[in-house]
């Protein structure tokens, strides 16, 4: 049986959902040869809604077209606002080209957001597959903000090889200044990397959380995230204490165009956070 | 006849050394199958209570990922066998398997020979070892499909 | 004394076309059933001509022929390919413009200029489709303004069936024959060896206000007594029917029900389904610039589940096979719809029966699902113990 269907947190009035506010580019940078970030303030003064980390915005380049991206910033810096993004199709790549000072449409926030109020006094798993740590930092800054308020904080990332690890700097300040337990592992590597060789879920089975007072985050491919739930249910921890980010054909952001669907939900508006529990029925099935 | 599957089984090499008794049991547990061209043998994520001796023919072993698809990882063939996880628990197949051709197998029972396994410790060292050295063929496998040796940066 | 609402009155036939008049003068444009190309499509009349007078229409699956009726019936027929989603949630929409400028660009909003419409001619289950959009487009987190300025203004006459189509089944998903509410005016046509004439209930004021500018006489026991009968024949003949008990269930039961894949194979993927369909609303955005690069504005345009690229992220489609859209399109409409907006997204209309090139009929689908319901597991292998075929 379905559990029946929630209100997410809503953008603005119904007349901005539909229509792009214009960002001014504040920073381009190359995360790795095929991801970038952009940080963006509004361009005129005012406008623009805070967010919610694992909310997602609808990025539109002029002329282009328009893309959804998580939001991957900290929410305390709103209302800047960061993106990270993989150069994959012609939206993706038309925006990997603009440069500082040129404007960009944005429609959000919108969805389900990461259960980080939830998680107060638990430990946290998060488990991050690949451009999967993009929308999931928001989710780290937030944690590292308060802390104290969380038991253990485990980071396992999980990048295809080493030059594809993104956010260095972050990973090191999270593992030394934040006391969290910050594991990484690639995919494959050239010869000198000491670290570790594996696919990300291998890393689960000797991290150290009380599965019966965790609450876990994934994001990654859908296969990834699959194993994933697979190995941390091994460990213990409840469907309802897991939550992933789904991912699906986008256009309207708003409910009304139906290319979201995902089984009953509409991933712009139920989604793109889910509790596991609530999609067990659909997880893993083929083309749904 | 349950003689023939006894033959089947008696000449295979997966299966030399074991005790009469066991092989018996074994062979009670096993029947003839035949899947057609495309036949889904088993999915990802069903409940895992069989096992297959590949007689004739190809399975394919496939994880769905989206968007790609079905996506063939190994396959296994005339004279191999295929499936552990009704060995381990929570026995739940990890992989979908699919005839790529028209295959004849045995298929096995595994749940009634894993509950024969836990009162017959003998039978279940038996059949674990040889289980084992399966897993490990496809591990070191897996591991040099992994490095995609071919590639031009190879 | 002024007609009210819940008041039933009487029309008679060569009184009709006052009604279109009298709507006219009111300032609506209306709209309702004509002949074009062969079918009985929606579009602008101006007169009670403009109706397909004296025109029955013949459907099955895969089948719509218009046939001449022995009388001058302006309502005679069932519904055709055109639903009256063409008007509150149009083909095509543009939603913004934006111009390149100084600081970036500039987005313009599009104004609301929803004209003023009467509906002439909506059946019972359209009226259900119609108040299922309304739950999508105005009932949810989001509101569609384009839907809502276009919906506020219309003027709904109903028109009770006289005879069921083909593929009817309206019956089964409790929409119909009879109209029960959303309308301004409903009306039975009522066909008598001497008399040609109509029983009018009066839904709302506004009905009201039309019916006092037209000739009418309030309805006496024997006009209702001869509508009601009209559509209890209607109501006990329909063309098909479905169970809908436990129909969700069913349906989430059964993602790998082989019936499936038999439905695939005779399924075009043509998606005439979901184009005739009154509730289906699926659109896609489409960004476009003039050829200076200025200019760009974004269009909305009606899409269907069923191309190959609905379901498209990075590198491929989750949906790439018929089976899977197929699945899709009947799940949805029939089951995950429900907990979506608590009900049924079918009325029973059977237009994508009529419509579907192939005759594919979403009520032996079900039907086919629910007699042979099979386990999750996939098809088990011949079971033989003897080898001697070999």
């Amino acid at each position: 049986m379905v559990p029946m269907l929630e209100r997410p947190m809503a953008a603005g009035p119904a007349t901005d959902a539909m229509l792009p506010m214009p960002y001014r580019i504040q920073r381009v940078w190359r995360d790795t040869k095929d991801t970038f970030t952009l940080d963006l303030k509004p361009a005129d003064s005012g406008g623009g809604s805070s967010f919610a980390p694992g909310q997602f915005n609808m990025l539109y380049v002029f002329g282009v077209g328009e893309i959804p991206i998580s939001i991957s910033s900290d929410p305390s810096h709103f209302p800047a606002i960061r993106h990270t993004t993989r150069a994959v199709g012609t939206v993706s790549k038309a925006m990997g080209k603009l440069k500082r000072g040129e404007v960009i449409g944005v429609r959000g926030p919108f969805g389900s957001h990461w259960p980080i109020k939830e998680a107060a006094g638990r430990d946290v798993v998060i488990v991050a597959g690949g451009i999967g740590l993009a929308p999931l930092r928001s989710a780290l800054y937030e944690i590292m903000s308060s802390r104290d308020q969380y038991g253990r904080v485990t980071l396992l990332y999980g990048a295809r090889s080493p030059e594809d690890i993104l956010f260095q700097r972050e990973l090191e300040l999270w593992r030394g200044k934040f006391d969290s337990d910050v594991q990484l592992t690639v995919d494959r590597a050239p010869s000198g990397w000491r670290g570790t060789v594996g696919v990300v879920t291998t890393l689960i089975g000797r991290a150290r959380f009380d599965p019966a007072a965790t609450l876990a985050m994934i994001c990654g491919p859908e296969v990834m995230m699959r194993f994933t739930v697979m190995e941390i249910r091994k460990r213990g921890v409840a469907a309802n204490e897991i939550y992933l980010s789904m991912e699906r054909n986008m256009k309207c952001a708003v409910g009304f165009c139906g290319h979201c669907q995902y089984g009953p939900f509409f991933i712009c508006k139920d989604g793109p956070v889910f509790r596991l529990d609530r999609i067990a029925s659909i997880f893993g099935l083929a083309e749904i | 006849m349950i003689q023939t599957i006894e033959r089947i089984i008696g000449e295979h090499s997966f299966f030399h050394g074991m005790a009469e008794q066991h092989l018996k049991f074994i062979a009670g547990c096993a029947n003839n199958a035949r899947f057609p061209e495309g036949q889904l043998i088993f999915r990802e994520g069903d409940e895992a209570n069989h096992f297959y001796f590949v007689r004739e023919g190809l399975i394919a072993i496939e994880l769905m990922i989206p968007p790609r698809g079905f996506t063939t990882v190994q396959t296994v063939g005339e004279g191999e066998m295929l499936g552990w996880s009704w060995l381990l628990s929570p026995y739940r197949w990890h992989f979908t398997g699919r005839a790529l051709e028209p295959t004849r197998a045995l298929t096995f029972d595994g749940k009634c020979l894993r509950t024969k396994c836990e009162e017959d410790h003998d039978l279940g060292y038996e059949v674990l070892k040889r289980f084992t050295h399966i897993i490990s063929e496809r591990l070191d496998a897996t591991r040099l499909q992994l490095l995609d040796l071919y590639g031009a940066h190879a | 004394m002024p007609p009210q609402t819940k008041d039933m009155v009487v029309i008679e036939h060569h009184n009709f076309d006052q009604i279109l008049k009298s709507l006219t003068g009111l300032g609506y444009e209306v709209v309702g059933p004509t002949i074009r190309d062969g079918a009985i499509v929606y579009d602008q009349l101006s007169s009670v001509n403009d109706l397909p007078v004296g025109w029955t229409d013949e459907q099955d699956g895969g089948k719509y022929r218009l046939k001449r009726r022995g009388d001058e019936a302006l309502f005679g027929y069932a519904v055709g390919p055109h639903s009256w989603k063409k008007f509150l949630h149009p083909p095509m929409q543009r939603l913004w413009q934006a111009q390149r400028d100084a600081n970036g660009f500039h987005i313009f909003a599009e104004k609301q200029m929803a004209p003023k419409r009467a509906f002439l001619g909506v059946r019972s289950c359209e009226l259900h489709a119609i108040e299922i959009q309304d739950k999508v487009f105005l009932e949810g987190a989001y509101v569609d303004l384009f839907y809502k300025s276009r919906r506020e203004n219309v003027f709904i006459v109903a028109v009770h069936c006289g005879q069921s189509g083909g593929t009817c089944f309206c019956v089964s998903m409790n929409a119909g024959p009879k109209a029960t509410f959303g309308f301004d005016l409903a009306l039975t046509e009522v066909i008598q060896k001497d008399r040609h004439y109509f029983v009018v209930e009066v839904g709302t004021e506004r009905g009201a206000e039309v019916v006092s500018m037209v000739p009418h006489e309030l309805a006496a026991q024997n006009h209702k007594e001869a509508a009601e009968d009209i559509v209890a024949q209607t109501a006990g003949s329909m063309g098909r029917k479905i169970d809908t008990v436990g129909i969700k269930e069913l349906l989430y039961s059964n993602y790998e029900h082989p019936r499936w894949d038999q439905v695939a194979a005779r399924c075009l993927s043509c998606a005439n389904c979901t184009m005739v369909c009154p509730t289906c609303f699926c659109t896609t955005v489409e960004d476009v610039t003039d050829l200076s690069g200025e200019h760009a504005e974004r269009w909305r345009k009606w899409d269907s589940c069923f191309t190959a690229n609905f379901s498209y992220i990075h590198g491929g489609n989750i949906r790439a096979t018929v089976k899977s859209r197929y699945r899709q399109w009947m799940t949805h409409k029939l089951a995950t719809w429900i907990d979506q907006f608590g009900e049924s997204g079918c009325v029973g209309c059977g237009r994508c029966i009529t419509w579907c090139p192939v005759a594919i009929d979403l009520t032996e689908e079900v039907r086919a699902i629910r007699e042979s319901e099979a386990p999750r597991v996939a098809g088990a292998p011949e079971q033989d113990r003897d080898d001697s075929n070999d």
